[in-house]
């Protein structure tokens, strides 16, 4: 198994006709992800590699079957796009847009409760559940099947570490950055929560970074919740008050939301943390000889 | 963004709140102008964005308007925490007879506008939070819905009891939500909220952050923008597209992603270095991004060695060699580089380079490793 995506997810490429849109379209399918319809106001009937564009996302839903949607919309248009594919049924939204303004993310998150479907995002590279499918914007050839599960607040980072986990023989069950903004629709405690029900994965990689506390509450959930080993990773250690490192997200503000804070908050709930990405190998190895 | 208090008054009294009249002026001699029109004493404030303008100086209570003028000279062009004060505020002063504080922040936890009222106003929150959180009341407000009259009457009653009064700060309360939510605020505070000796509720002092993603649809409130305390770098690295923070070590690194620059960061220090900055170049990278980003780099003095640490996803390594190429052609660069590419095309970049003389390095660890010494060497 994996989490959230697999080989009966049917994706929905939202913004397909534009350059980033076509381009990871393309990434998708070459993965050998079941890239089933794209969507663009205006150009429905259009073909973008050979995938069916259609004028609205329910249309695509109703044609296709799509359960999963993928948003390459500029930020500004991002919000409307998002909800349209909520309200067409999709059970999982994958954000990529970076700059969707913080309280309209607040609202979808909200709408999306009421509706039961699943965002990922924003400001997210997606998802990938190696040999299944794809949908993000990752590099798809450094991951490989397997049993280790990873989630991430970060894009190039993860890929990093996804590199460090194959080049040492440990492949991926499922892969998900979550997103660097100050709100999103899918936390560590949700990804977690999956991966420990999930018979396939049997270790957990979290890589953290400065900024919030939803690093402290997963601790908690790790410590009170999960029986599947996990290990982690947190950024930022020489991150400066007050300053906003790239990520909208991460900022200590108030001097809360220190690295310092995470990592003492991981260990005291018995999570390993890394203090350089190239030792998270030997702290999975570890895990999974211990859990074996 | 920040954007400074006399902005924030402006916000608050075009949504209705009660604000002393005020104006912001940057010479004395206007100072007392602004004091003659308010009539009364008046408080003069520094207007920067930096936090302590009190304690440093920055804020005085002028009787008359020669007091004002006096006040005006000493603060203006005054520095605090490495900020000139260019302007003031000069605002009708107030008699206080209690102080409470109303504010709202979006909550990344329970992804929602969070309310916060206390009856113990006009100090430090952070402190108040602290010391003694059950003197602060919070609400999480419906984001679809908003906040109800309702529920801002049960806010203001949690921190003032007399009807007639108990009904302004409400009223202060709901308008404070709707200008939160109208201009897209990440922050919105009135601290103090104040009484006055007859009853009357008046906002002595207000920061409004505004979200930086929802600034594409408040074309007024962007041209808030106060360049002043933002060094050309960063306003070079801003309108790039550059995530640019400065710090103090000698090691400059160019990174892609945030979360990838903060671990270049951290791994300087591991080694024993010290990092001259955070530098993400984002998602998708240009030639011109990577020269813009080595010029800011190289501008910092106190550089010693430069670590490109680069994983291509979306960035393409060739983009970033190529940049790299333009950038040494277009300058002298006489600082050691260590160049670490890899992912998607990857083979190109190695080949941009090959004609050129860097130190590469396999892993990040190894290129870090190289960076610190090269640093230290050199030094």
């Amino acid at each position: 198994m994996s989490i959230f995506a697999d080989e009966t997810t049917r994706v929905c490429v939202q913004g397909i006709t534009g350059r980033d849109g076509a381009f990871h379209a393309k990434g998708m399918l070459d993965y050998g992800t079941k890239v089933v319809s794209g969507v663009t106001p205006g150009k429905g009937g259009q073909e973008v590699e050979g995938v069916p564009v259609f004028n609205s996302v329910s249309e695509a839903v109703e044609r296709t079957g799509a359960n999963t949607s993928i948003a390459f919309v500029p930020a500004r248009f991002a919000t409307d796009a998002i909800l349209e594919a909520a309200e067409a049924g999709v059970r999982l939204i994958v954000a990529v847009s970076e700059g969707i303004p913080t309280l309209d993310v607040a609202r979808i998150y909200q709408r999306l409760g009421v509706l039961g479907t699943r965002m990922i995002g924003p400001n997210c590279p997606g998802i990938i559940s190696p040999g299944k499918a794809k949908v993000g914007i990752m590099p798809g050839r450094i991951h490989s099947r397997g049993s280790v599960g990873v989630v991430s607040r970060s894009g190039t980072l993860t890929y990093e570490v996804v590199d460090q986990l194959g080049r040492n023989g440990f492949g991926q069950s499922t892969v998900l950055g979550i997103g660097g903004d100050p709100i999103i629709g899918t936390n560590f405690i949700d990804a977690l929560e999956a991966f420990e029900a999930d018979p396939e994965t049997e270790a957990v990689v979290l890589i953290g970074e400065i900024g919030g506390t939803d690093e402290e509450q997963a601790a908690e959930f790790v410590r009170s919740s999960m029986r599947t080993p996990v290990v982690s990773f947190i950024a930022g250690r020489t991150a400066p008050p007050g300053k906003r490192m790239g990520h909208a997200g991460a900022i200590i503000a108030g001097g809360k939301g220190t690295a310092q804070e995470k990592i003492e908050a991981l260990r005291a709930a018995d999570i390993p943390v890394a203090d350089r990405p190239s030792e998270i190998p030997a702290l999975i190895k570890g895990a999974l000889g211990r859990g074996a | 963004m920040k954007i400074h208090e006399y902005q924030a008054r402006g916000i608050l009294r075009q949504y209705g709140l009660p604000v002393p009249a005020f104006d912001v002026v940057t010479t004395p001699g206007d100072a007392r102008k602004a004091a003659a029109k308010m009539g009364g004493p008046v408080v003069v404030k520094a207007q920067v964005h930096v936090g302590g303008r009190g304690k440093a100086g920055g804020v005085k209570l002028a009787a008359n308007q020669d007091e004002a003028v006096r006040h005006a000279d000493a603060i203006l062009g005054m520095d605090i925490k490495g900020f000139t004060v260019e302007k003031v505020l000069v605002a009708g002063a107030v008699d206080i007879e209690s102080e409470y504080y109303v504010g709202i922040v979006v909550d990344r936890a329970t992804k929602k506008p969070v309310y916060m009222v206390s009856a113990a106003g006009g100090i430090d929150i952070e402190e108040v939070a602290r010391e003694t959180p059950e003197k602060i009341h919070k609400f999480a407000v419906d984001p679809e819905g908003g906040l109800t009259a309702e529920q801002a009457k049960a806010l203001a009653s949690k921190i003032e009891s007399r009807p007639g009064v108990s009904a302004q700060v409400a009223d202060c309360i709901a308008k404070l939500y709707e200008a939160f939510v109208s201009v897209d605020a990440s922050l919105a505070e009135i601290n103090p909220l104040v009484v006055t000796p007859s009853g009357e509720v008046m906002a002595i002092d207000a920061k409004i952050n505004i979200d930086d993603n929802a600034l594409f649809r408040h074309e007024d409130i962007a041209a808030m923008r106060d360049p002043g305390g933002e060094t050309p770098e960063l306003k070079r690295a801003r309108e790039t597209g550059l995530s640019y923070v400065k710090l103090e070590g000698n090691v400059g690194c160019l990174v892609n992603g945030a979360g990838l620059a903060m671990t270049t960061m951290d791994l300087i220090k591991h080694y024993g270095g010290e990092p001259a900055n955070f530098l993400d170049i984002g998602g998708s990278s240009s030639p011109t991004k990577v020269v813009t980003a080595l010029e800011i780099i190289t501008g910092d003095p106190n550089v010693r060695s430069i670590l490109i640490n680069i994983f291509g996803g979306i960035t393409r390594c060739d983009d970033v060699a190529n940049g790299l190429v333009q950038a040494l052609a277009q300058t002298d660069i006489d600082i050691p580089i260590v160049v670490r590419l890899t992912g998607t095309n990857e083979e190109a970049a190695r080949e941009i380079l090959a004609e050129h003389e860097f130190t590469t390095a396999e892993t990040m660890d190894e290129a870090v490793e190289k960076a610190v010494g090269l640093a230290r060497r050199d030094s």
